[in-house]
């Protein structure tokens, strides 16, 4: 396996799996089927993280304040490991998020992604295209009144 | 002498129980809903989470529906739960360019590409109280047009290109951090910049507020203002590489202020700086002011002595919950302070009227 390009994917489907709604993860998995037995390597805890911002918006960087976030680690039986972090404070969000990242190291990868990945990325863009496109439609169109200079 | 004194334990709790009851109020309306709060408050969700210092919405809905709605005492709330979580790491720094705006708008450059984006704003409303919201919740559908698929370029990125507005030094110096230090003076940007984005919003805008009417003006315009959702990124040390671990949503407000040039620097714009959580562009626009007013001295400007200026002052003053403990405390017991004070007066009162009829007798005497 080429090791750059899976840890690229990888980072998409932990990201993915990070800021996705609970509930549709939750429904999602369920529908997938399969819990693989496993061990927690790391129980799940929930923490926090300091987010930075920087100057100006490019310049030094600075603490913003912190976010809320839940990490596990497990290991299934054949001794891969799969790793969670998860926005927000619920431990099953994080269990099934490194359970995810654990199976997509396996053979069952391309199931897991049709049955849950894909459909969470598309939800997502969705969500966003239709924020988007509201935002646009408050986009400001300037036009110039005729000026009566005659 | 010291006195235990014990007692008040029943009515303590009492109180509490009661407190409980009035926070549900009547049993007769529904009970408010955490999603309600965190849907339909939601500005006052991205308050507690700004000043509480902590992104998580549902946990500052709680907060709000615990406090009854004071905000101060739900931003409390928070900050006494973050205290109490371990913390992973730090983020890398967000790019605010790479921002999904839900709104962004320039006082500055009409034309700015990507345009002015309203978003949902109340500017241009009228303030005028809508009763029908008192009768239904029904709104109709907000409009959509094509959306826009690239990043929205920061406006001070053409100004720069110019080098009419002075530069933002890029570092990856590690900042410092006033909830692991005490803060001590001089703060240094970094920690002024994340006091005030915690500090009570309230202060901060009356400090911007005092730069506006000519304490220590520094004539600001927004150069943008934008709104919306960016990914935060975390080194994972056990994987060796950054992912997303979720997104927060932010206020930034870019100041392009007064310029400034000597005999051998050409004139140039200075900048201000504002970063909020949440959809909080008050907050932002007056953090940016009171970041630029309080640069004067790396600026070369002089000290005129206003308070927007002086870094102890600010700082020190703007955490309402440090506020709020201090100043609230004195309505707690001190039955033993007063009463030593007590004793001092009538002690003085006595020496005084003593020395009174003393006089008196004496000049009656001669």
């Amino acid at each position: 396996m080429n090791t750059t390009f899976f840890a690229e994917d990888r980072k998409g489907w932990m990201s993915l799996l990070a800021s996705a709604d609970e509930a549709r993860l939750t429904e999602l998995w369920h529908g997938f089927g399969a819990d693989p037995a496993c061990e927690f390597l790391r129980a799940p805890e929930a923490g926090g993280v300091m987010v930075r911002g920087r100057m100006g918006g490019t310049g030094a960087p600075f603490n913003l304040g912190e976010m809320t976030v839940t990490r596990c680690a497990l290991a299934l039986t054949d001794g891969t490991v799969g790793h969670g972090y998860v926005q927000g404070r619920s431990k099953a969000k994080a269990e099934i998020a490194a359970k995810v990242d654990a199976l997509m190291q396996t053979g069952a990868a391309e199931a897991l992604r049709a049955a849950v990945l894909a459909p969470l990325a598309e939800e997502r863009q969705a969500q966003k295209d239709t924020r988007a496109a509201k935002a646009a439609a408050t986009k400001v169109e300037f036009f110039t009144m005729v000026r009566g200079e005659d | 002498m010291y006195v235990a004194v014990k007692g008040g334990e029943r009515a303590i709790e009492n109180a509490h129980a009661w407190l409980a009851e009035e926070r549900r109020g009547s049993k007769e309306v529904s009970e408010l809903s955490l999603a309600q709060i965190r849907e339909q408050l939601s500005l006052a969700v991205n308050r507690v989470m700004a000043e509480g210092s902590l992104y998580d919405p549902d946990l500052a809905a709680l907060a709000i529906k615990q406090s009854r709605g004071d905000l101060i005492e739900a931003i409390f709330l928070i900050r006494a739960y973050r205290t109490t979580l371990p913390r992973f790491g730090c983020s890398k720094p967000v790019e605010t360019g790479k921002m999904a705006c839900d709104r962004r708008i320039s006082a500055t450059f009409k034309d700015a590409p990507g345009g002015q984006v309203l978003g949902p704003t109340f500017d241009y409303t009228h303030r005028l109280l809508d009763f029908k919201l008192a009768a239904d919740g029904e709104v109709p559908e907000a409009a959509v047009a094509e959306p826009r698929r690239e990043a929205t370029p920061h406006i001070t990125e053409f100004l720069q290109g110019e080098d009419i507005i002075e530069r933002e030094p890029f570092s990856d110096a590690e900042p410092g951090d006033l909830t692991r230090e005490p803060m001590s003076f001089p703060a240094g940007r970094a920690v002024r910049l994340q006091s005030l984005a915690r500090g009570d919003e309230g202060f901060i805008l009356g400090m911007a507020y005092s730069t506006q009417r000519g304490y220590a003006r520094n004539h600001a315009f927004v150069g943008e203002l934008r709104i919306g959702c960016v990914p935060v990124e975390m080194e994972i040390p056990e994987l060796g590489f950054a992912i997303e671990i979720g997104e927060v949503e932010l206020t930034e407000c870019e100041t392009v202020n007064q310029f400034k040039g000597s005999k051998t620097v050409p004139p140039q714009f200075t900048r201000g700086y504002g970063l909020v959580f949440g959809q909080s562009e008050r907050k932002s626009i007056a953090m940016a002011l009171v970041d630029r007013a309080l640069r004067w001295e790396e600026l070369g400007e002089d000290n005129v002595g206003a308070a927007a200026q002086d870094e102890e002052f600010v700082l020190s003053h703007a955490d309402n919950i440090q506020a709020t403990g201090f100043l609230e405390h004195i309505k707690l017991p001190h039955y033993v302070d007063f009463q030593s004070e007590l004793e001092l007066v009538r002690k003085l009162r006595r020496e005084a009227e003593e020395l009174a009829q003393t006089l008196a007798a004496r000049e009656a005497a001669e």
